[in-house]
């Protein structure tokens, strides 16, 4: 590996107990949040912190398609726009598309096109916006994570969530969802996104080299670990909506003694202001 | 309170609804001999067929559907309507209740007119065609429209129009609602705002059981604070 040289000596990937940089073990991930229905003006949206990670991505449609001349008069098109935000690096990133963005783009776009049911919107595009607002290295993933769940809540029929995370080697171990250091300094990295349900794989690179049987490991931690994300993004969609199984929760006990909710007051008040307004 | 039960469950699409013997309704679909979700919906079950309906999502216009229109484009012998949907909906002259000369179509209707119409037909590829013969189908003068989610339209409408009956009783407004999310109401000022947050209440409570009762009271009292701050 001649072209690792630059690689301070002394730095080492992974210790002689099995402990990264940022102590985690070579089969866990880094801590990941995520939020569905961030943005009001999308149709669908979603929010992913994944390590130092922080991803945007929002859904539109199904819409008419624009260019007219792309439209599929069969089924839907599925676009996907990937960007980072100049500032998502330490060094400014030069904004726009650029050979890297566009290839994710057209890689993450495939890999929706498999689950979403197009055939039900012929003439339509479903529109997916990924915005890296800071990068730390599997970006790709946590794009995919977060769209998925944007995608999700637009209301856009699919035939499951499509989940994201990378394996790599650093240090001739091969690791679950490398950072940054890890990324730069590892021997190779490896992002896949899989459909949990039926255990697809919708997305596959490669960044470096893998023998067989490190590959074959890589895929088996990134499939349990999508797993484990899986359970994350499905939370993050029944949390979109668990504020309004409170109110109802709420309201079935209130039911047998009528008491005025918050809610009602308020609309009192403003009814109020409107009373006012109408008789000057 | 009626109806009150459990809270109804929500399902993430690709979740399993149903074993083997479910039939995939709306919303679903089979592989392998099971139900799956397509949707982010509640679940609902009827007569051993599983249905999801969908928390959002876009209009898709079904024959006979009765929808709010915007028009957007006028051709020499059609209209050209935005339903709110991915699908521009053409209304040609001879669906119109009036006797268009061919080039005549502006004198009717021109780009901005809001009308109530009916979807005509949707064909394979989805083109949408709109028609106006109908008693209620007419040019919208006056009054105001509201925006709401498609996929509340039936929580506005209710049991048999039971939640709409409701709203136009106490407000006394004239309501139109289309299944593309668009709502026309027409009546005293101070009544069509009334009518407007009841909307809005409806649709954010959208899955609440007993809703129709939650609404009543939440008219009851708006308008007995209106008058004159009677009894508090």
């Amino acid at each position: 590996m001649e072209d690792i040289e630059h690689i301070p000596k002394e730095l080492k990937l992974i210790d002689e107990n099995g402990v990264r940089l940022d102590g985690r073990r070579f089969d866990e991930l880094r801590p990941i949040r995520i939020e569905a229905g961030v943005l009001g003006r999308a149709d669908g949206s979603a929010y992913v912190e994944w390590g130092g990670n922080k991803v945007l991505a929002a859904v539109y449609g199904p819409r008419e398609a624009h260019p007219r001349h792309l439209q599929d008069p069969a089924r839907a098109l599925v676009q996907c726009r990937y960007n980072m935000a100049p500032f998502s690096v330490s060094d400014r990133k030069r904004p726009g598309p650029d050979r890297r963005s566009v290839e994710i783009s057209k890689v993450i776009s495939e890999a929706f096109s498999s689950v979403i049911f197009k055939e039900q919107f012929p003439r339509t595009s479903v529109d997916i916006f990924i915005e890296v607002l800071q990068a730390d290295a599997g970006t790709r993933c946590a794009g995919l994570t977060a769209a998925a769940v944007a995608i999700a809540d637009a209301g856009v029929p699919m035939k499951d969530l499509v989940t994201s995370c990378a394996s790599g080697k650093i240090g001739g171990v091969v690791c679950l969802d490398l950072n940054k250091d890890e990324d730069n300094f590892g021997e190779a990295d490896c992002p896949m996104a899989i459909v949990p349900r039926t255990g697809e794989i919708v997305l596959l690179q490669m960044d470096g080299h893998l023998t067989y049987d490190e590959f074959q490991k890589a895929m088996g931690l990134s499939i349990d670990a999508a797993k484990r994300i899986y359970d994350l993004q499905r939370d993050a969609l029944r949390r979109r909506y668990s504020t309004t199984v409170d109110e109802i929760l709420r309201e079935a006990a209130a039911a047998p003694a009528p008491s005025p909710a918050p809610a009602e007051v308020a609309f009192d008040s403003q009814l109020d202001d409107l009373g006012r307004e109408g008789s000057p | 309170m009626e109806g009150k039960g459990p809270v109804r469950q929500i399902v993430i699409p690709g979740e399993s609804v149903g074993g083997p013997g479910v039939k995939p309704g709306p919303g679903t679909f089979g592989e392998g001999g099971k139900v799956y979700s397509a949707h982010l919906g509640v679940l609902a079950e009827k007569d051993g067929r599983v249905s999801v309906i969908p928390l959002s999502g876009r209009y898709i216009p079904e024959p006979g559907d009765a929808v709010v229109g915007e028009v957007v484009d006028v051709g020499p012998s059609h209209w050209l309507v935005d339903i709110n949907s991915p699908y521009p909906a053409p209304l040609h002259a001879t669906e119109s209740p009036w006797h268009v000369e061919f080039g005549d179509t502006t004198r009717f209707l021109n780009v901005g007119d809001a009308i109530l119409a009916h979807v005509l037909s949707v064909d394979e590829a989805k083109k949408v065609q709109l028609t106006m013969q109908d008693r209620e189908a007419r040019r919208i003068e006056g009054g105001q429209l509201v925006e709401v989610s498609p996929t509340k339209v039936p929580r506005i409408i209710g049991k048999e129009g039971s939640m709409l009956d409701l709203l136009k009783e106490e407000t006394e407004c004239r309501i139109y609602v289309g299944q593309n999310g668009r709502i026309w109401l027409d009546g005293a000022d101070r009544d069509t705002a009334i009518a407007v947050r009841a909307i809005r209440l409806i649709e954010e409570q959208a899955q609440a059981h007993g809703l129709t009762e939650a609404v009543r009271e939440f008219l009851e009292d708006a308008y007995r604070g209106r008058e004159g701050r009677g009894p508090a």
